[in-house]
């Protein structure tokens, strides 16, 4: 197994989006080959439109939409959460991460609507990001705005939990035992 | 019986109007039918409900979740090594490939270099998990639409993919083959794997696949039923994420296997300058279901082809990265045998032992059957990842159904879920 080495952050679009947009913050890892740029929250909505639309980023296709919960995690990150926009250019070949943190501020074993848990939706930069972005929200309680349908997916409505939040256990709560059972006289 | 709509009570639909309904004017004879999520069209739990005008879809709305069982949220709890019981069962037409991907995804992770023998046999499988998954996917396209002796045809040689499988893990169904670093174990005999393979891929498969294009290839019936149905172009199957089969028939040039090279698909794979496996990329322009169905079978030709290249040629020499990785288990001969192979067999498998993982994360991919699979690895340097993320393409190659169906009859929605092959165990995961 090779030695883990300092990650190299010359992916040439680092420096296409710092250029871009001189007064926004970024922050850039890679591993194994693969780069990931993190973006603050208000400003990725904005990035991602440039990245798919520059003629020399050209990250057409929006390969997966997924999100990260950190609590706990052995090495320090910005945020709690995380959502990565795993980009493809298929002009290039070439396959870019961008990360975004969140940070929550309300108790997170409900399904609070929390304010700071909220990013912009990216439905109408890659449609097929409707339900990736349902999913996060299912899973995390990350909501989008401006998402046409913004329901969740896996779970049923009434979901008390999202349920790949890491302080959410294995077995879950007990969902399972109190399921509320639905007769023929009832329903 | 099919109930009228009311409005006051607020029906289970999506919110936003669809072309069809912004196009029609409101018979006021609009009903809503309930398909699924048991119906033998729909394979395994999905429900559409569906808005009709008299036979037309006017709104489609898909539900999923019915098989919903917390595969990422179990990742979470399995080390490396186990989490791939729990993959086999995603995509379960074709599970070996499942385990390909994962593995593939931990070695990135890892940094393994897999060894020569071990690519060689990973790819082989992975191609015949690709014929095994497309011909289960244009038989049942074709018994929905009421072709059930096409259905059959494809399906004997899949069970000799079964048995292949059995033969080499063991195991018929969900192999659970890969490990970090190799595979659960060398061929039990070469010799008889080669011939099972050879047997299959010049003899048996090339029959099949010519019975059951003799029979719907020219067959005015299907044709009738699955050409222009459920079309999408190309820069929409882009714009909507669609990969794999899904995207090639929409003319979308891509396949991981050439852009990302990877295994036997790479070259110089056997580190003595092998070039990589020769294949063409089937692609159609119609993106309708028949082109759907056109794409899968070139596809399963093209893997024939590869699996003929490869099955002479497996280089020998281990299949497990032994020597110079402590990652991987030690075969079973060095744990009974050496007291170095005992300790790194227990530094593995102990509860409170195991990978030392980097706390890093890494993304592997792999061309499935249906499109992209891959999978993201958040580790924390734990034996068990911290996050693992499934690209699965089956719910994102769905989620365009909706989109797909509206404005066809309602005997053109099986004929579309048929060729977009969604299998709920990955859709739901």
């Amino acid at each position: 197994m090779p030695a883990d080495t300092k990650p190299t952050l010359d992916h040439p679009v680092f420096k296409i989006v710092k250029d871009q947009f001189p007064g926004k913050r970024f922050r850039g890892t890679e591993y194994r080959g693969q780069s990931t740029l993190i973006v603050d929250p208000a400003d990725a909505h904005e990035v991602l439109a440039f990245l798919r639309d520059d003629a020399s980023c050209r990250y057409n296709f929006l390969s997966d939409l997924f999100g990260i919960d950190y609590l706990n995690y052995p090495s320090r990150t910005i945020g709690r959460f995380a959502v990565v926009y795993n980009l493809v250019s298929h002009q290039r070949d070439d396959r870019l991460f961008v990360k975004v943190f969140l940070d929550p501020s309300l108790p997170t074993d409900g399904t609070a609507d929390d304010p700071a848990l909220y990013l912009d939706s990216v439905v109408d930069l890659w449609p097929g990001a409707e339900w990736p972005e349902r999913e996060v929200f299912d899973m995390f309680g990350i909501r989008f705005r401006n998402h046409p349908d913004l329901r969740r997916i896996l779970t049923w409505e009434s979901y008390p939990a999202h349920p790949l939040r890491k302080d959410y256990p294995l077995r879950g709560r007990g969902e399972r035992e109190q399921y509320r059972i639905v007769d023929r006289t009832s329903a | 019986m099919p109930y009228t709509i009311r409005p006051e009570q607020g029906i289970d639909v999506d919110a936003e109007s669809t072309g069809y309904l912004r196009e029609h004017v409101d018979t006021g004879e609009r009903w809503v039918l309930n398909f699924g999520p048991q119906h033998p069209a729909t394979h395994t739990t999905l429900r559409l409900v569906l808005e009709l005008d008299g036979e037309r879809v006017a709104r489609c709305t898909p539900h999923i979740g019915y098989l919903h069982s917390g595969f990422e949220k179990l990742g979470e709890h399995l080390d490396y090594n186990q989490y791939v019981t729990i993959v086999s069962r995603m995509d379960y037409l074709s599970p070996i490939h499942n385990d390909i991907t994962w593995h593939g995804a931990v070695e990135t992770l890892f940094g393994i270099e897999i060894t020569p023998r071990c690519k060689a046999l990973r790819t082989i499988m992975n191609e015949l998990a690709r014929i095994q998954n497309h011909l289960l996917c244009v038989g049942a396209a074709a018994l929905d639409l009421g072709a059930i002796t096409a259905f059959l045809f494809a399906f004997n040689p899949r069970e000799k993919i079964y048995d292949i499988c059995d033969f080499i893990a063991g195991q018929r169904f969900h192999a659970d083959w890969t490990r970090v670093g190799g595979l659960m174990q060398d061929l039990p005999d070469e010799a008889v794997f080669r011939k099972l393979v050879k047997d299959l891929v010049n003899d048996d498969l090339p029959r099949a696949v010519d019975e059951f294009e003799g029979l719907l290839n020219a067959n005015r019936i299907f044709i009738d039923r699955t050409q222009g149905v459920g079309q999408i172009g190309h820069d929409e199957a882009v714009a909507h994420s669609l990969s794999g089969p899904m995207a090639r028939a929409s003319g979308v040039k891509r396949d991981l296997r050439k852009d990302f090279p990877y295994l036997c698909y790479k070259d110089n794979w056997d580190n003595a300058g092998a070039p990589a496996v020769e294949f063409k990329v089937p692609i159609a322009l119609e993106g309708d279901a028949y082109a759907r169905f056109r794409v899968r079978v070139e596809e399963i030709k093209q893997s024939m082809h590869i699996v003929r290249q490869l099955i002479d040629a497996i280089p020998g020499g281990p299949v497990d990265t032994y020597a110079d990785a402590k990652m991987v288990k030690p075969p079973k001969k060095d744990v009974y045998g050496s007291i170095e192979g005992l300790i790194q067999h227990f530094e593995l498998v102990m509860s409170n032992r195991g990978w030392k993982a980097p706390v890093a994360e890494a993304y592997g991919c792999n061309e499935g059957p249906n499109g992209e699979q891959g999978f993201y690895i958040v580790a924390d340097g734990s034996p068990r990842s911290f996050r693992v993320r499934t690209r699965p393409a089956c719910f994102i190659n769905y989620s365009v159904m909706a989109r797909l169906t509206e404005g066809h009859l309602l005997s053109d929605v099986p004929a579309i879920l048929g060729s977009i092959n969604v299998v709920a165990a990955e859709l739901d995961r």
